[in-house]
C-alpha cells in the first residue's frame, strides 16, 4: 500500500561542508543517510528521520540541518496537520498510534503560572553561597508527637521508634524506567548518580541487574502488575519498594516490552524466558481493592521485616485526592503521584494525551486532603511526571511535595533530545534501547559526571531562590503556598492549588 | 464609635508583617515590682516602634483573686458587652467584674474594656481540664460575636495593649498603679495594617502570653501544619502561630522549653552531625518530625506562662536579643541600652546565640546560654 503520509523532517546537506565521513551513516539507526558510492554523495531517506539531532551533533562539519518539512495540508484549526497524517497511519497500520515521552500538548502544565516570592526589607534574604542552606529531605512516615527525655546535662533521649525513612541530600530522585526500557549502561549511570549524590534511583517494573546489587542503599525497587525480577533477594537488596499501581503517561493500562527486546540479560534480570514479550497487566491482578493493597503493602513489609519504606504509585487522576489518603490509611509510607505529562518508553498517543491530570492540581488537591483528614504526617508525598527545572522542583514542593521524581530530565542531561520515538527500540542516543551496538552509546562513567552535573545544577538553583526568600531549610517551603502566587489563573483554578493571585 | 471594627488584617494580606521592641524583666523569686521600669525601659526603645501598636504582660498582678481566671475584654459596643455578659455568667460564676481603669493619654481611639474575674461552672465542663473549657470559651467569644474580644484570660496575670506607644498605653492603663514578678513589653511597628486594640502584643491565651519581634517566612507551612491539629489561624500574624506551637508543643504534648526551642530553632544537619549518637538521633526526629514547624526567618520572641520567662531568637539570629541578670532579676530585651537604663549596673549580660534559649523559672537558677 503506497502511504500517504509525507516525511515530517527534511534533510538538508550542504555539500560542500561535507566531508564524505559517514558519521551521519553509522550514527543513524534509523538508516535515514546512505553513501551513494557511485557519485560521491551522501544522501538521505527522509521519511525514515525522526528528528533526534543524532546525526546533526555528531557531523564534524556542520553540514546537516533538519527542517520541518514545509508541505502542509491546508490549514485547519481543527483537522490539523498532526490529526490527518494520525488518521492515515491508522488506517494504513490498522492499529493503536503510538508515542514515547509524556505529553507534548502545551495546555496543561501550570509550573509556568506559578511565581515564587523574595524578601525585601522586612526579612533579609540569605547568600547560599556564605551560609547554610539546608536540602536534606527524609522520606517516610513521621509520627505526630515524639517522646524524649532529657537529663540533667542537656542528653535528649529519643524513646518514640521511627518508622524507616530514606536520606536525599538533595530532594530529587530519578524516577522509575525499566531496564529493558533503558538500557544497562542507563541504569549503571542513574544507580551511581544517586549514590553519588545521596539520593535515590528508581529500578522500574524490569528488575535490577546483579551487577547493581552494590549501589542498593540508593536504590528504590519497583513490583509492578508484571512482578518481572521480584524475588527476596531484589527486595533486600533496595532501600524502599514502590508498589506502582499506574502511571501518568498511560493510566489505567498495562505495558508490553516486545520480545525482540528480552535478550539474554534481560531475561535473566526480568526472570522470563529470552525473546518472550514482557507483558505488564493493566491492574495488579492481586489488587483490586484498597484492602488488597493494604495486603501488598504489608507482605512487602513482612518480606522486608520492616526496615524499609513502602511507596505507593499512581497515575493522576480526577479523584487521587481520595484514593491518596486510602493509600495513606492503607499503610504506605509514601504516595507517588505521577502527572498528565509524565514520560514512558511506550503508551497509546490517544492515552498519553488524554487521560490523567496535571500533576499540580494533584499534588495540590492530595496535599490538601490529607491535611484535612489529619493523616498528612503519615506519609511523604512524591511528585512526579513533567518536571523540567529546579523552578519546577520548588514549586512542587511549595505546594506539598517532599520530593521530587525526575526521569525525561535525566534522559535528556544524558542525550535524550525528547523525539518521541522510544518505542521503537531503536534510539539513537542509545537511551531506550538494549540493542548492543546503540547501548555503547552511553558511557556510564560520563553519564554519571553528566547525571551529578544536573542534580547539583538544579540543588544550587534551589538554594539560590530559597536563600532569596529568607529560607535556609527545604522543610520551611514544603506545603508553604504562601510562597506562591499565580499568574493567569481562574479562581477556581488558584483555590484547588490553594494559591493566591499575583498582586494580592 | 469606639474602633474595635477595625481588623488586625485590614488589606487581606496572607499576614501582617511586624517589627518592633520586646523586653521582659524578672525576678525568680517571685517578689513583686512596680510596671515603672519596664515602662521606662520600653519607652528609652520608642523609636523601634511606629505607634501603631504596644503593650504589656503582668504576673502576679491580682494577688487578691489568685484562683480566679481574669477575662480582659474589649467591646465594640454596649450591645456587645451584654451578650458576652450573659454568655459569662451561663458557663461561669463571675467572682467580680468592673470597667478596666484608664485615665486620659496619647493613645488612639480606645474602645470598652471590662475585666471578669470567673469560676468555671463544674456543671457545664464536659470532661474537660478547667484550662480547655476557658480556651473553648474564649475562642467562642472571639469568633462568635465579632464585636467582642478577650486579649487576656489567665490567672493573676494580664495583658494590657492598645494603639499607641507602649508608655502611652502604660499611662492610659494607669499600668505604674499595679504590681508583678514578671513582666514583658512589646512596641510595635507594623508594616501594613492600621492598627487595632486587638491586634497589638501581647498576644495571650490563658496565662501564656507571647511578644515578637520578627517575620517568619515559613509562616505558610507552619499554619497548615498546625491546622491539622484544630488551631484556626485567624489573626493573620506570625506571633499567633507562634503562640498555638507554643500551646500545641508545651501544653498539649508536655515537651519542656529544652526540646521546643530545639523544634522552633533547630541546629542545622552538619551541627547535628557532630553531635553524640544518642543526641543525634534524637535530634534528627526532631527535626524529621516536626520539620514544619521550624520557624524560618528572622524571630526574637519572650514567651511568659506563671512560672517561666523564655527569650528565644532564630536559629541564625536574625533579630536580636540581650539577656542580663542582676540579683535575683532577670532581663531579656532588644537593646541592652534599655535594661541598663533601669538597672545601670549588672552581674552578668550576654548576647544568646541564635536558637539557644534563655529560660528564667520561679525559684530556680537561669539557664544561661552555652556561649
Amino acid at each position: 500500500m503506497k502511504s500517504y503520509v509525507q516525511p515530517e523532517y527534511l534533510i538538508e546537506r550542504d555539500n560542500d561542508r561535507c566531508i564524505r565521513c559517514k558519521v551521519c551513516v553509522n550514527q543513524c539507526s534509523y538508516e535515514t543517510h546512505y553513501y551513494d558510492e557511485e557519485d560521491d554523495v551522501l544522501c538521505s531517506r527522509n521519511e525514515n528521520c525522526v528528528n533526534c539531532q543524532r546525526c546533526a551533533t555528531f557531523c564534524p562539519t556542520q553540514a546537516i540541518a533538519i527542517r520541518k518539512n514545509p508541505n502542509t495540508y491546508r490549514p485547519n484549526a481543527n483537522w490539523t496537520q498532526e490529526v490527518l497524517t494520525g488518521i492515515k497511519k491508522q488506517a494504513e497500520t490498522g492499529g493503536v498510534v503510538l508515542t514515547g515521552m509524556g505529553c507534548d500538548k502545551p495546555n496543561l502544565t501550570y509550573w509556568d503560572r506559578l511565581l515564587i516570592n523574595a524578601s525585601q526589607v522586612t526579612n533579609p534574604s540569605i547568600d547560599p553561597l556564605r551560609e547554610p542552606m539546608e536540602l536534606r529531605t527524609y522520606i517516610g512516615s513521621k509520627p505526630d508527637s515524639l517522646k524524649l527525655t532529657t537529663s540533667k546535662t542537656g542528653d535528649i533521649t529519643l524513646e518514640t521508634k521511627l518508622a524507616p525513612q530514606l536520606r536525599l541530600e538533595t530532594p530529587i530522585m530519578f524516577s522509575a524506567m525499566s531496564y529493558g526500557s533503558v538500557s544497562l549502561n542507563v541504569h549503571k549511570s542513574l544507580a551511581r548518580a544517586a549514590s553519588e549524590y545521596g539520593t535515590y534511583y528508581n529500578t522500574g517494573e524490569g528488575g535490577l541487574e546483579k551487577s547493581l546489587y552494590k549501589y542498593g542503599k540508593n536504590v528504590i525497587v519497583q513490583v509492578a502488575s508484571g512482578r518481572f525480577g521480584v524475588h527476596p533477594d531484589y527486595l533486600d537488596a533496595g532501600a524502599a519498594v514502590e508498589i506502582k499501581i499506574g502511571q501518568g503517561a498511560k493510566p489505567g493500562i498495562g505495558g508490553h516490552l516486545p520480545g525482540e527486546k528480552v535478550s539474554a540479560e534481560i531475561s535473566k534480570t526480568r526472570m522470563i524466558p529470552m525473546g518472550t514479550d514482557a507483558l505488564s497487566p493493566a491492574p495488579q491482578h492481586d489488587i483490586y481493592s484498597i484492602e488488597d493493597l493494604r495486603q501488598l503493602i504489608y507482605a512487602l513489609k513482612e518480606a522486608t521485616d520492616y526496615t524499609k519504606p513502602v511507596f505507593v504509585k499512581i497515575a493522576a487522576v480526577h479523584n487521587a485526592a481520595a484514593i491518596a489518603s486510602g493509600i495513606v490509611r492503607a499503610g504506605a509510607d509514601a504516595v507517588v503521584l505521577d502527572g498528565v505529562r509524565g514520560g514512558t518508553g511506550a503508551a497509546p498517543r490517544i492515552t498519553r494525551d488524554n487521560v490523567g491530570i496535571p500533576i499540580e492540581m494533584a499534588l495540590a488537591a492530595v496535599d490538601q486532603r490529607l491535611r484535612d483528614e489529619g493523616i498528612r504526617n503519615k506519609a511523604s508525598v512524591i511528585a512526579a511526571g513533567g518536571i523540567k527545572s529546579s523552578a519546577d522542583v520548588l514549586k512542587a514542593i511549595a505546594l506539598g511535595a517532599d520530593a521530587c521524581y525526575i526521569a525525561t530530565a535525566a534522559l535528556v542531561s544524558l542525550g535524550c533530545t525528547v523525539c518521541q520515538k522510544c518505542y521503537t527500540g531503536k534510539c539513537p542516543w542509545g537511551i531506550a534501547t538494549t540493542d548492543l551496538w546503540l547501548t555503547k552509546r552511553i558511557n556510564p562513567d560520563i553519564g554519571v559526571k553528566r547525571l551529578v552535573g544536573l542534580l547539583r545544577g538544579w540543588s544550587l538553583e534551589i538554594m539560590e531562590m530559597m536563600g532569596g526568600m529568607g529560607i535556609n531549610a527545604i522543610e520551611s517551603v514544603r506545603g508553604n503556598r504562601l510562597v506562591l502566587r499565580g499568574v493567569g489563573l481562574t479562581d477556581k483554578e488558584l483555590e484547588v492549588l490553594g494559591v493566591r493571585m499575583v498582586g494580592e | 464609635m469606639k474602633n474595635l471594627a477595625k481588623t488586625n488584617n485590614p488589606y487581606s494580606d496572607e499576614k501582617v508583617f511586624d517589627a518592633c521592641s520586646i523586653f521582659g524583666m524578672m525576678n525568680l523569686k517571685g517578689e513583686r515590682f512596680s510596671a515603672k521600669d519596664p515602662i521606662r525601659a520600653m519607652a528609652n526603645m520608642h523609636d523601634r516602634g511606629n505607634g501603631l501598636g504596644g503593650g504589656f504582660a503582668a504576673y502576679g498582678i491580682y494577688p487578691e483573686y489568685k484562683d480566679d481566671y481574669v477575662f480582659q475584654i474589649m467591646f465594640l459596643d454596649k450591645e456587645a458587652k451584654k451578650k458576652t455578659a450573659r454568655l459569662i455568667s451561663e458557663c461561669f460564676n463571675i467572682v467580680n467584674e468592673e470597667e478596666m481603669p484608664t485615665q486620659e493619654a496619647n493613645v488612639t481611639d480606645p474602645p470598652l474594656m471590662w475585666r471578669f474575674f470567673v469560676q468555671p461552672k463544674e456543671s457545664k465542663m464536659e470532661n474537660q481540664s478547667p484550662d480547655d473549657f476557658v480556651m473553648e470559651k474564649v475562642t467562642r467569644i472571639n469568633t462568635e460575636t465579632g464585636k467582642a474580644f478577650v486579649f487576656s484570660s489567665g490567672k493573676n496575670m494580664g495583658v494590657f495593649k492598645g494603639v499607641g506607644f507602649p508608655e502611652d498605653v502604660a499611662e492610659y492603663f494607669c499600668l505604674e498603679e499595679y504590681e508583678g514578678y514578671l513582666w514583658t513589653g512589646h512596641g510595635r511597628f507594623p508594616t501594613n495594617t492600621q492598627g487595632w486594640w486587638g491586634g497589638a502584643h501581647p498576644f495571650s491565651m490563658l496565662d501564656w502570653t507571647v511578644v515578637h519581634n520578627g517575620e517568619i517566612s515559613s509562616y505558610g507551612i507552619n499554619k497548615r501544619y498546625l491546622e491539622m491539629f484544630g488551631y484556626n489561624c485567624t489573626m493573620q500574624t506570625d506571633t499567633e502561630v507562634m503562640a498555638y506551637a507554643f500551646d500545641l508543643l508545651m501544653r498539649r504534648q508536655n515537651l519542656p522549653i529544652e526540646i521546643v526551642s530545639k523544634i522552633l530553632a533547630p541546629p542545622l544537619w552538619s551541627e547535628i552531625k557532630t553531635m553524640t549518637p544518642e543526641n543525634e538521633l534524637a535530634l534528627r526526629a526532631l527535626r524529621q518530625t516536626y520539620g514544619s514547624l521550624l520557624m524560618n526567618g528572622p524571630f526574637t520572641i519572650i514567651v511568659a506562662h506563671e512560672s517561666e520567662m523564655i527569650g528565644l531568637t532564630d536559629r541564625i539570629k536574625l533579630r536580636p536579643l540581650t539577656a542580663a541578670t542582676k540579683d535575683d532579676m532577670l532581663f531579656l530585651s532588644s537593646e541592652e541600652a534599655a535594661i541598663r537604663l533601669v538597672s545601670p549596673m549588672l552581674d552578668k549580660v550576654w548576647s544568646p546565640r541564635g536558637g539557644e534559649p534563655v529560660i528564667g523559672r520561679l525559684e530556680t537558677p537561669v539557664a544561661e546560654a552555652t556561649a
